[in-house]
């Protein structure tokens, strides 16, 4: 954490700053055209209007609402799920492979039905993102757990571990870094849900605040829409990041003396 | 137990002529045979069986190193003894206590130095108990460390004291050193020496290494075709010289039997 540290760290915005830049100057000289793409300056000011009016953050804490709904419950029927299959054979036999043919159908082809069994209530929303959600954190989990080096289930024999010692102390530490990766995947696909849900059939939201940009002709709305949707992706993923730093610092600490 | 001892006594010294088992009838340690096994087999599969009716008796206190090629069982046996893998075929007594340490460390990378020493032991004195045994191998000051920032030779000394921080009167050490380089290994066989016999535990080496076998043992066993082929004492006063004309005699006895010839 040196200067060279911010020095990389500030270089990774040289180059969207730039476009940025150049963007703005081809907006203001007349070479696009405002109403295909508004210049950053004009997004700024949609940006503004937005927040102010109360459009944005109504809409944003509705959408934050249905992605934290789902995913908690992503979160906790995965583990769950995952636990079950990975620590026991006859739990491997009755919930995984389910789940294997399962995870092969597209959630969001599921749109239309969850639609016709919950009409356009937050159901279908939420569980759209739970679906999209639960698989990368099951199947990274079960992948972890199974996965545990069978050395160290043998030191914790040895040792004369207790079963439940043995899956505190050696197989959900291990398995920690595949379920931080799962929970990464599974935020992207939360996010890629919600825009579908949203867009599909909603009434509220940032994706029905963009659908409503589309009838008014706003391509402005949509941008800021798009941008948004781009930072709550961009913040998850540092959040999880983070997490892992934290969690997993006997493995940054540790290969960094290497 | 006792009558037990006499038994496998007996017939290891029947059933084996080429060993030299007169060792038995001179226990420095009173005359109790702390590890017994009889008649013990074992086979993966249709192969030809990897033990091989082995019979075996270490007294309390012993130091036995077991010499044997590549894939002759010897891992098999101490996999057997520690309870890793199960008796199918024979007996096997020996003492409730037993620790092992593997030639990889294994160490659980997600805990700390300390706490992999005391897995399992969850009583609040856990972190002194570790910490005392952790100044016994020479690593005060690596209590606190992450697995992953140690040493070969770091991450050795600490298996150690997670097998001695349990009191085993029985430590089995499968080719502990094999992957340290030269002065680390000797340093680590000197070390595990100090430590025989501060805890007097009943102590059973693998190792491919005869000079090894030769500098730390009360007694060398070679493993061949799934039983004991060799098995002598090693007399010399400790410490050792590899000079010592003695020692030279039965480094070579030792390697003919392995079917290494000097040329
Ligand atoms: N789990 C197993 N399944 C099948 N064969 C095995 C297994 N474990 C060991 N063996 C075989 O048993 C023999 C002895 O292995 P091992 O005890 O590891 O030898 P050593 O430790 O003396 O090198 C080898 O031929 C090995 O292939
Ligand atoms: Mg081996």
């Amino acid at each position: 954490m040196t200067a060279r540290f911010y020095l990389r760290e500030g270089r990774r915005f040289l180059s969207p700053l730039l476009l940025v830049t150049v963007w703005q100057i081809a907006s203001a000289c007349g070479l696009i055209s405002a109403r295909i793409l508004p210049s950053p300056v004009q997004l700024a000011h949609t940006l503004w209007g937005l927040i102010k009016n109360g459009s944005l953050p109504t809409n944003l804490l509705v959408s934050l609402e249905r992605v934290s709904l789902g995913f908690s419950l992503a979160l906790v029927v995965g583990i769950t799920l995952a636990l079950i299959s990975g620590l026991s054979t006859w739990g491997e036999d009755i919930i995984d492979s389910p789940l294997q043919i399962l995870r092969t159908l597209p959630a969001l082809a599921l749109a239309p039905l969850f639609i016709l069994w919950f009409g356009i209530g937050e159901e279908p929303k939420i569980l759209l993102v739970f679906l999209g959600a639960l698989f990368p954190i099951y199947l990274n989990l079960h992948k972890g757990i199974r996965n545990i080096d069978p050395k160290l289930l043998e030191v914790a024999r040895t040792l004369g571990l207790s079963r439940a010692q043995t899956i505190r102390d050696v197989i959900l530490p291990g398995a920690l870094p595949d379920l931080l990766l799962g929970v990464r995947f599974a935020f992207g696909i939360a996010w890629l849900m919600l825009v579908v849900a949203e867009q599909v059939n909603a009434e509220s939201g940032i994706g029905h605040m963009m659908m409503d940009a589309e009838d008014l002709l706003r391509t402005d709305i949509i941008l800021v829409g798009l941008i948004v949707y781009g930072l709550l992706g961009l913040i998850s993923d540092r959040l999880v990041r983070a997490g892992e730093l934290w969690l997993l610092a006997w493995q940054t600490q540790g290969s960094k003396h290497i | 137990m006792a009558t037990g001892l006499a038994n496998t006594g007996q017939q290891a010294h029947m059933k084996h002529s080429i060993a030299k088992t007169e060792v038995e009838t001179e226990l420095p340690l009173g005359n109790k045979a702390d590890v017994v096994i009889t008649d013990l087999s074992r086979q993966f599969g249709d192969g030809s069986p990897v033990l091989d009716h082995l019979s075996l008796a270490i007294p309390a206190g012993e130091f036995v190193a077991l010499l044997g090629r590549s894939g002759s069982g010897k891992s098999t046996l101490l996999r057997t003894l520690s309870g890793l893998d199960p008796v199918e075929h024979g007996d096997v007594v020996r003492p409730k206590a037993v620790s092992v340490v593997f030639q990889e460390s294994r160490l659980l990378p997600w805990r700390r130095v300390w706490q992999n020493v005391v897995l399992g032991q969850n009583e609040p004195e856990a972190k002194e108990r570790a910490l005392r045994v952790l100044v016994e191998v020479g690593l005060e000051h690596r209590v606190d460390a992450w697995p992953l920032t140690l040493s070969g030779g770091e991450a050795q000394r600490v298996a150690l004291a997670r097998a001695l921080v349990r009191d085993p009167s029985f430590l089995m050490l499968d080719e502990p050193f094999a992957a340290l380089d030269a002065l680390t290994r000797i340093q680590m066989q000197a070390l595990v020496l100090t430590l025989w016999r501060k805890h007097q535990c009943t102590t059973l080496l693998v190792t491919h290494d005869v000079d090894e076998a030769l500098v730390l043992a009360d007694r060398v066993l070679v493993l061949e075709h799934g039983r004991i082929k060799v098995d002598f004492p090693v007399s010399l006063p400790r410490p050792r010289r590899h000079a010592d004309p003695v020692f030279e005699a039965l480094r070579g006895e030792l390697l003919h039997a392995l079917g290494v010839h000097d040329t």
